[in-house]
């Protein structure tokens, strides 16, 4: 790897502790902002010349809190900064320094910077739009390309969620194990929301934004490492692996959906399969279940099945019974009819789902799988019609390429058929 | 004689490698064990799952203590190794330079004993 290539890695890496110290400094995310940037634009400088430093967080937090402390004292008194030689110059001395920097509150800089993305009042995008912006540092014209808006728009909203959150107040003393709990549980619900906005993507013909899903599990593992023992953050990272793993089998060739069932499993992510079980397996010793284990929990099933037949769709009705109790919804019993389908037929699965109707009738998914059970029982003219509405649902050309194609099925299996198969 | 080479590097920044460098990397190490392959020298290559999926028994008092995470927590981890079986040192440390060519990895050498052979079937050993 090149210079430059390095350097861009460790700032990266480097950005949420670097940031979050920042943070809790000048309590302004602008000015925090803007110590990073240039404590970033003087690494580029020195770090090829003088080495890399021992601790690049620690240094960045240094340089970039006296660079912007410097910025305080030119703002007020109006006095001309050293020639900027003199400040590129950072040698050994003031890398001891940085290592000396109080970093023992790193773990709750951290999180507090992941948790003021999480405010309640901010939609879901644009939680997700400013902690990619704050968090992972990604540029505007980055993020609003991810969720395919203009990047004028994409400032706009990312400006007006950072008032936002600069008026909530979060507070900067050490949060109490309570409150390290809720914020904890706010992030993860947060790192989940980019991985599906990559994963499913809520707009646009690109059905999987890969990036999104990458920076996700990224996030996951360094909450993962600054938290060991949270068995609920290994859970979030098991279930985010595990479902990624799956990505190369879940569009075909031409752009199509192909569901679980006919996934090429050969194409999955044996690293990351590996990486997930051992995670819902370590997570699972702590005997606390969470949402996001008994997910990744089913999750591991499919990912041991080596065929679909060899699924335990059994264990996953049970696992989707104790997700309901854990976390009641509509969208969990449409899951879960597909394993009661699996385990006891379609009428069965289809008196669960018909009393979601109400609740989900806005939803794409809802009317495929009504469809597809619908088909199942040969009420074909129903099972049309709700295939229709789940196309005028679909928010993504290969969704409503799927459900077209299931149209097509039903048109050709109603045909008597020319050969027995 | 036999001997590891242990990988080591910052896991964050193999991670950060896009698919393409990733695949890079490994076939030009695919390349160079070719030839051990061929002579007979290569033995197993392990890589391990990321610090994150680890686990740490300490005993504490009387007390067997486990605990989640890597048992220490250092700049550079270990990421994996390789058996290799060579006539003297200075074959594995030709064979480990040309390994890691162009990476800015470290690479440790460490003679080895096989204590037991365990019993294992064929399949777990070449398992990716």
């Amino acid at each position: 790897m090149n210079d430059l290539a390095w350097i861009e890695t460790t700032l990266t890496g480097a950005r949420p502790q670097a940031m979050g110290a920042l943070l809790r400094y000048f309590r302004d995310l602008d000015r925090a902002e803007e110590a990073f940037q240039e404590a970033c634009l003087r690494a580029i400088k020195t770090w090829p010349v003088n080495g890399p430093p021992r601790d690049p967080a620690a240094w960045l937090i240094f340089v970039g809190r006296n660079a912007a402390l410097d910025s305080v004292r030119r703002d007020s008194r109006n006095t001309a900064l050293p020639a900027d030689e003199a400040i590129s110059d950072l040698g050994d001395a003031e890398a001891d320094m940085a290592e000396r920097l109080d970093d023992s509150h790193y773990r709750d800089d951290i999180l507090r910077l992941m948790f003021i993305c999480c405010h309640p009042d901010l939609p879901a995008t644009q939680q997700v739009a400013l902690a990619l912006r704050i968090v992972s540092g990604l540029s505007v014209r980055e993020i609003a390309s991810a969720f395919l808006v203009n990047e004028k728009a994409m400032e706009q909203r990312i400006t007006r969620a950072k008032r936002r959150v600069t008026e909530a107040n979060v507070p900067f003393g050490a949060p109490g194990a309570v409150e390290r709990a809720e914020r904890l549980a706010a992030v993860a619900a947060m790192i989940y929301l980019i991985f599906n906005e990559g994963y499913s993507a809520s707009g646009g013909d690109m059905h999987v934004r890969e990036p999104l899903c990458s920076e996700a599990i990224r996030l996951a593992r360094l909450l993962l490492r600054l938290f060991p023992a949270e068995p609920e953050v290994m859970g979030l990272l098991a279930l985010m692996l595990l479902q990624h793993a799956r990505t190369p089998a879940r569009i075909d060739g031409d752009g199509n959906i192909v569901l679980l069932d006919e996934q090429n499993r050969s194409l999955w992510n044996r690293d990351m399969i590996t990486e997930g079980l051992a995670l819902v397996d370590k997570a699972m010793r702590h005997r606390k279940p969470g949402a996001y284990q008994v997910q990744a929990a089913i999750a591991a099933l499919h990912a041991r099945a080596s065929k679909p037949e060899e699924t335990d769709w059994q264990e996953i009705n049970l696992l989707y019974q104790m997700l309901e109790r854990l976390q009641p919804s509509p969208i969990i019993r449409l899951n879960r009819a597909v394993a009661v389908l699996k385990t006891q037929g379609p009428e069965a699965a289809l008196l669960l789902v018909e009393p979601l109707a109400e609740r989900l009738s806005n939803y794409f998914y809802f009317h495929g799988v009504r469809g597809a059970l619908l088909k199942e029982l040969g009420r074909e003219r129903e099972a049309r019609t709700a295939f229709d509405k789940a196309i005028s649902l679909a928010r993504t050309p290969a969704e409503a390429a799927h459900i077209r194609h299931q149209i097509d099925r039903l048109i050709t299996d109603s045909k008597p058929k020319a050969k027995s198969a | 004689m036999l001997y590891a080479i242990l990988c080591y590097h910052d896991e964050d920044v193999v991670m950060s490698w896009s698919k393409a460098e990733d695949e890079a990397v490994l076939a030009k190490r695919k390349r160079v064990q070719k030839e051990f392959v061929e002579h007979g020298k290569m033995g197993p290559a392990i890589r391990l799952v990321p610090t994150t999926g680890a686990t740490t028994i300490r005993t504490s008092g009387n007390e067997q203590l486990v605990l989640d995470g890597p048992f220490a927590e250092t700049k550079e981890q270990l990421l994996g190794f390789y058996l290799v079986d060579c006539e003297n040192l200075d074959e594995v440390i030709d064979f480990a330079k040309r390994l890691k060519e162009g990476e800015s990895c470290t690479f440790e050498i460490r003679p080895v004993q096989i204590f037991e052979e365990g019993v294992l079937p064929g399949e777990v050993k070449v398992a990716s």
